[in-house]
């Protein structure tokens, strides 16, 4: 249990905004263990979200390493990448990013077309997957017929559908009213605690960082101690 | 809330102000509805071009006399003796000496090389008589004098010169055997005599070996009735097998063959032209009802009602299909109106004549440019009022 | 669910849009196809294999003025010539339908001059047999509904008749088919002699020569010889190829058929380019699903083959379709208009691979610039537009 699964060393992120080159993320170095369950807080432009980018690769630092998994992912081709990506990450958004023209269970279905699977065995996958967030009587509804909390099932269920040991959540109940952020939180608890799965999560939300394993938090650009209030543990999250 | 006339009035106007800020899907509905237009007058001012120049040829007071159930001068054939016989046959206006205006003439056909294609044309070398030129309207000549009897010498309508090469006053052209000097260059009201070239029908006879004999006889007569006369007494003749026409329904029978083909072929193709052009500017206000989604259902939620939420769309459509429509009408009339062709009509030469795109042509594009925005704003206009101001609201 | 699920998918992303637009796309190449089959047919530049072998002589002055029946034998003796015959322009219309071609010949000769001429041999005895009888192409014998057996007028706007009239009656002894599909193919033929000895004047004159050389001279010197035997006699020819006299008529209506084409390509260009700035909006408008479609893992190359086949699959079925109703329709014209299109409106090989490049260039142009341009930014520029 204690390996390292993410290691990130002396990772800093410049972007240019105009002449100006500003500094997002200045210099974190942060390992994550295999089935950690991390929160990541922090003010609005503290960089929690591009440090989710560097996680998932979506975007490179501009110094340091980021490895996952012994690979240093930070040094591989966009190509090499985004296979890398659809075997290994699953990303889940404040806003779904379902695609409005598929149906629920072909939502789910599209990170398997870059798979080899034949039909049947995709079609087992995306059934389990729509199961296990309790969504299957949804399955052939469009985005635009389900409700925000449905949608963002879906959207967990396509982050797992082709098994990722990894989800990175961006702001997952940032959308959504206090119970249904609640079932979703719950059902990433599950995930993390049944299925194994190492959980990265940005938020704002002291309720939903209550259900990580830790929460970090990020201010300026650097990791630093938490405020003075530790988020302790709402009553009727544990099992 | 005010009134649904005034509510359409402030909508439209908001629709219109927002029209630079979307260039693109209001660039696309009115260039294709200005292609539209463009095509349409284009394709009318030809045969409307093709139709003027022919019927201003003819004059309701020169008889035309032809061998019997000739169509074109080209087929026709009398000997001198005939001529001589029609000369003087009633009903023909004479002048102060008493000499009949008559001019018997020849219509031959040589060719003459095309200045744009570069090949071969044929062009009608018209002999005529002296009286010949006072029985065209608008005869005038431009440059250089009038050929001299006797010689081989000929004028040059305007638009053969134009077309044609080696048509200017003082060159030599050659047409088989003989050689022509150009003398002049003459005009006529813009009728079809200007694509012709023009020579002593003496010499004409001579230099082709065409015998004594005439194609033609053209003579002013005193108005319908006088024609009459004529007509009457050559038709009791019996050396004489004759058609007396009216020059004027003669050449507007001669336009209506090309006339015709052209509006057969351009009418069609115009309404599917039309029809694609509609469905680019469905295309198009459907892209702008959905750009403007939010807009429109905050002005419903705010108490616009949908009547005038559809009226606004719809004239938003029509004033796109306008400004559209009259961009194309500008475009073809700056390009085409007066342009210079000439085509091979019915009397197997060439006509040469000017597109004539005519205020009644621009109307009748802009016309259709507005049916066009009309029937590809009614759908669109239909959807902006039914939205449910909720669903819109909800779906940015 | 596979590739072709989420391109079909997203192809009907705004179904009202994509009918609009493949309804564009149909009405624009069916009158691409329909004007390129009367271009074609108008620039009588489909002339057929033979035309290009065979002479014909005309007069050097004019096409109208006749030549002496005496030059037939002083063309045939020429070296280099295989065989020789005429033909006369008779100008007739049939009814109030416009004038088409009819010309009296010498029937063994000119049958052996074009043997793209294909009659039964009962029906050429029948021909020969009857000094008043005529055959016909058969795409005029369709529009006229004429028949074998059938005894048809036809009214010239040229030739009177010893007695006065110009109605001449002829005998359907024949119905012919043109395989080379080429200026013969609408022609009504009958017989010279029937013709000269009828007609009022011009007698002992015909209109041109044709002729085919041996093979044992280039056809350019055949022609020179030709014209060279007739020199400074009161009639000089004109000599040439079937395929370049037809050619050189057609540009006499060149003018009006040059404009005429313009025009259109310049709409068919404009309505293409509409279609294809909607194509291109419907690319720009999913910009940031590229993005979603990328942190799943989809590569750069791999959502470039999907928006471009997409953009292929808008144009290509319905342009590909709006082109055989093009050519259904330009069949069916020729079939009502026998005698102004004899040879048939047709599209070649040319034609079509034409249009197939057009489809690519619009939907290729319009998905290209877009899709290039988003995949150029990072995903997190990508997952940034809203």
């Amino acid at each position: 249990m204690a390996t390292q699964l993410i290691q990130l060393t002396g990772v800093s992120k410049n972007y240019r905004k105009g002449r100006e080159t500003v500094r997002v993320l200045d210099g974190i170095s942060l390992g994550i263990d295999k089935g950690d369950f991390v929160g990541l807080m922090g003010p609005s432009g503290s960089g929690k979200t591009t440090l989710l980018n560097l996680l998932g690769g979506l975007d490179k630092p501009t110094e340091g390493l980021v490895e996952v998994d012994g690979r240093v992912i930070s040094a591989l081709s966009p190509g090499a990448l985004a296979k890398w990506r659809s075997s290994n990450i699953g990303f889940i958004f404040q806003f779904y990013n379902l695609l409005p023209v598929l149906t629920a269970a072909r939502n789910v279905a599209l990170p398997l077309l870059l798979t080899s699977l034949p039909a049947s065995r995709r079609k087992q996958h995306v059934n389990t997957a729509l199961q296990l967030v309790g969504l299957t009587e949804r399955a052939s509804h469009y985005p635009r017929e389900l409700s925000g909390g449905q949608e963002q099932r879906v959207a967990i269920a396509r982050a797992i559908v082709s098994d990722p040991p990894i989800l990175l959540c961006d702001e997952p109940t940032g959308d959504l009213d206090r119970s249904t952020a609640d079932e979703i939180m719950d059902l990433l608890q599950r995930l993390n605690r049944d299925y194994g799965k190492t959980i990265v999560m940005v938020t704002h939300d002291p309720r939903a960082a209550s259900f990580a394993h830790r929460v970090l938090h990020l201010d300026k650009g650097e990791l630093g101690a938490p405020p003075e209030e530790t988020p302790g543990a709402p009553g009727g999250t544990s099992p | 809330m005010f009134g649904w006339l005034t509510q359409t009035a402030a909508l439209a106007a908001l629709n219109l102000r927002s029209l630079p800020r979307r260039p693109g899907a209001a660039a696309v509905a009115m260039s294709g509805i200005a292609a539209l237009t463009g095509v349409f007058a284009g394709v009318l001012s030809m045969a409307s071009g093709f139709e003027k120049t022919m019927e201003g040829s003819g004059q309701e007071d020169v008889a035309l006399v032809l061998r019997s159930g000739s169509t074109a001068e080209l087929n026709s054939r009398f000997s001198s003796e005939q001529a001589d016989v029609i000369r003087y046959a009633p009903g023909i206006v004479r002048d102060a000496a008493g000499e009949p205006r008559v001019s018997s003439e020849l219509f031959w056909i040589v060719n003459a090389v095309g200045k744009s294609s570069g090949t071969e044309a044929n062009v009608a070398l018209r002999g005529i008589q002296p009286a010949g030129y006072a029985l065209r309207k608008g005869y005038r000549l431009a440059e250089g004098r009038e050929f001299t009897p006797g010689r081989f010498e000929l004028i040059a309508g305007r638009g053969a010169r134009n077309q044609f090469a080696g048509l200017e006053p003082g060159q030599m052209i050659r047409f088989g055997k003989t050689e022509w000097l150009v003398t002049g260059v003459f005009e006529a009201g813009g009728s079809v005599f200007e694509s012709e070239l023009w020579c002593d029908v003496n010499v004409l006879q001579s230099a082709y070996q065409l015998g004594s004999g005439f194609q033609v006889v053209r003579a002013q007569v005193d108005g319908a009735a006088g024609r009459a006369r004529l007509e009457e007494a050559l038709d009791g003749d019996q050396r004489l097998a004759v058609d007396v026409w009216s020059e004027e329904q003669f050449y507007s029978e001669q336009a209506e063959d090309t006339t015709a083909l052209i509006r057969v072929i351009g009418i069609p193709i115009s309404v599917l032209m039309a029809i694609g052009a509609i469905f680019a500017t469905l295309n198009a206000m459907y892209a702008s009802i959905a750009a403007r989604a939010r807009e429109l259902a905050t002005l419903r939620a705010l108490g616009f009602g949908s009547l005038p939420a559809a009226l606004a769309t719809l004239l938003e459509s029509v004033a796109l299909a306008l400004l559209g429509g009259v961009l194309g009408c500008a475009i073809a009339w700056l390009a085409l109106n007066g342009f210079q062709a000439s085509t091979l009509a019915s009397s197997f030469s060439q006509v040469v004549f000017n597109f004539a795109v005519t205020p009644d042509l621009l109307a009748q594009g802009v016309t259709a440019a507005l049916v066009v925005g009309l029937v590809g704003g009614v759908f669109p206009a239909v959807r902006a009022a039914m939205a449910p101001v909720t669903v819109a609201l909800r779906e940015l | 669910m596979n590739r072709f699920t989420l391109i079909w998918r997203n192809l009907w992303r705004k179904p009202i849009r994509t009918v609009f637009t493949m309804l564009a796309v149909l009405v624009v190449f069916f009158l691409f196809t329909v004007l390129e089959g009367l271009r074609i047919a108008l620039s009588l530049s489909d002339v057929g294999i033979e035309a290009q072998e065979r002479l014909l002589t005309s007069h050097k002055v004019s096409l109208i003025m006749m030549l002496p029946a005496a030059y037939q034998s002083r063309i045939a003796r020429l070296p280099g010539v295989a065989a020789v015959s005429h033909g006369t322009w008779f100008g007739g219309r049939y009814q109030d339908n416009p004038e088409f071609a009819q010309y009296p010949v010498v029937a063994e000769e000119y049958l052996a001059l074009n043997p793209e001429i294909k009659l039964s041999s009962a029906q050429r005895q029948a021909w020969l047999a009857n000094r008043g009888g005529a055959i016909v192409g058969r795409p005029v014998a369709s529009q006229y509904g004429w028949e074998v057996g059938d005894r048809v007028p036809l009214r010239s706007s040229i030739w009177t008749r010893n007695n006065g009239s110009n109605v001449w009656e002829f005998d359907i002894e024949g119905i012919f088919d043109d395989t080379d599909a080429g200026m013969n193919a609408g022609v009504v033929l009958f017989h010279y002699d029937y013709f000269d000895e009828a007609r009022a004047f011009g007698k002992g004159t015909v209109g041109w020569y044709v002729s085919k050389g041996d093979g044992s001279m280039p056809i350019e010197n055949l022609m020179a010889s030709i014209d060279a035997e007739f020199e400074n006699s009161p009639a000089e020819t004109k000599t040439n190829t079937e395929a370049a006299f037809a050619q050189e008529y057609a540009q006499q209506f060149g003018n009006i058929g040059l404009i005429v084409t313009l025009i259109l390509s310049a709409v068919v260009f404009m309505i293409l380019l509409v279609t294809g700035h909607t194509m291109a909006q419907s690319v720009r408008e999913r910009i940031h699903e590229m993005g979603v479609l990328k942190t799943l893992g989809f590569t750069s190359g791999s959502i470039f083959r999907l928006t471009v086949l997409e953009g292929l699959l808008l144009i290509l079925p319905v342009g590909i379709l709006a082109m055989a109703l093009g050519r259904a329709a330009l069949a069916f014209v020729s079939g009502a208009m026998g005698a102004m299109f004899p040879a048939g409106l047709h599209v070649g090989t040319q034609s079509v691979v034409l249009g197939l490049a057009l489809m690519l260039a619009v939907s290729l142009g319009s998905v290209l610039p877009p899709v290039i341009r988003a995949l150029k930014l990072d995903i997190v520029a990508l997952l940034r537009t809203a």
